[in-house]
């Protein structure tokens, strides 16, 4: 067996071993740490795949920005040592019956399908070739669903500070009590 | 040195993992948890389209933009989710999701 393998079986391992144990932790701390180790797995994918720019942003934005926000509202939210519920038999059951269900259904097509690997010369994946197609208007470029992003982020940065405002009546109403 | 890994593995993870974050979302009640399985399902599609572009077009690099663009509409997502969350927790004392059934407070 290869280095390569070796690296692959890991993070794949990883990857499943903790979300599984994300979704079923009772404790949500816990939950947002497995959920770290699974993101950072992820870039170890990408990271295998050659794709080390986008591992550079998987570590970045998912585990140094989403990470922290999650860990941030859990502490505002929760006790730490709170422990969620036991859950009710009947949803872990639809839960893991859906689930199930689907994924068999999933694995089942896929390997049904015959791949036909594509053996061009890879292309280079670096900053400069990301960027040039990131603003490019012509052919292949993307430029347009760059632009989209940045409204939408605007429209994310004002929704957020229109949510998470408080609301003046209400306001109001707490300082009479 | 990349085929020694057929396609198919990385498929059959990304759909374990997809799957894994749908039954998180039925089985959970707490929001923060829904959000986090959420992230979870996002994450295992851009393993498929990373794997995809690199097996399949990697004179390509449509899986990479895409995987890209999901990554900043994850972050967004999140910070309107925990927005919202903190907004509920606010009003109700509590984020589980079966307590929080009042649309207009």
């Amino acid at each position: 067996m290869s280095l390569h393998e070796i690296l692959f079986i890991v993070f794949s391992t990883v990857v499943l071993l903790f979300s599984l144990m994300t979704v079923l932790s009772r404790r949500i701390l816990r939950s947002a740490t497995y959920l770290l180790l699974v993101l950072v797995a992820t870039a170890g994918i990408y990271l295998w795949l050659q794709y080390e720019f986008m591992a550079a942003v998987q570590v970045a934005l998912y585990a140094g920005g989403i990470v922290v926000i999650i860990v941030f509202s859990i502490l505002l939210t929760h006790h730490i040592h709170h422990r969620s519920k036991p859950f009710p038999p009947v949803r872990v059951i639809t839960g893991l019956g859906v689930a199930g269900l689907g994924a068999a259904l999933t694995i089942w097509a896929i390997l049904q399908h015959d791949f036909h690997y594509h053996e061009a010369e890879p292309l280079e994946v670096n900053a400069k070739v990301i960027g040039q197609h990131l603003v490019n208007t012509g052919d292949g470029g993307y430029a347009l669903p760059f632009e989209v992003i940045s409204v939408l982020l605007l429209a994310v940065l004002v929704g957020a500070i229109v949510v998470a405002k408080k609301d003046k009546a209400n306001e109001q109403t707490s300082e009479n009590k | 040195m990349l085929h020694t890994i057929p396609l198919h593995y990385f498929l059959i993870v990304g759909t374990l993992m997809f799957f894994i974050g749908v039954a998180g979302f039925i089985i959970r009640r707490n929001l923060i948890t829904i959000l986090m399985s959420v992230e979870l399902m996002l994450n295992a599609v851009n393993i498929n389209f990373l794997a995809v572009n690199r097996y399949l077009y990697p004179h390509h690099l449509e899986g990479h933009f895409f995987t890209l663009f999901i990554v900043a509409i994850a972050a967004a997502e999140a910070s309107i989710a925990i927005a919202l969350i903190i907004n509920i927790y606010r009003r109700f004392s509590t984020i589980d999701v079966d307590q929080v059934s009042d649309m207009k407070y």
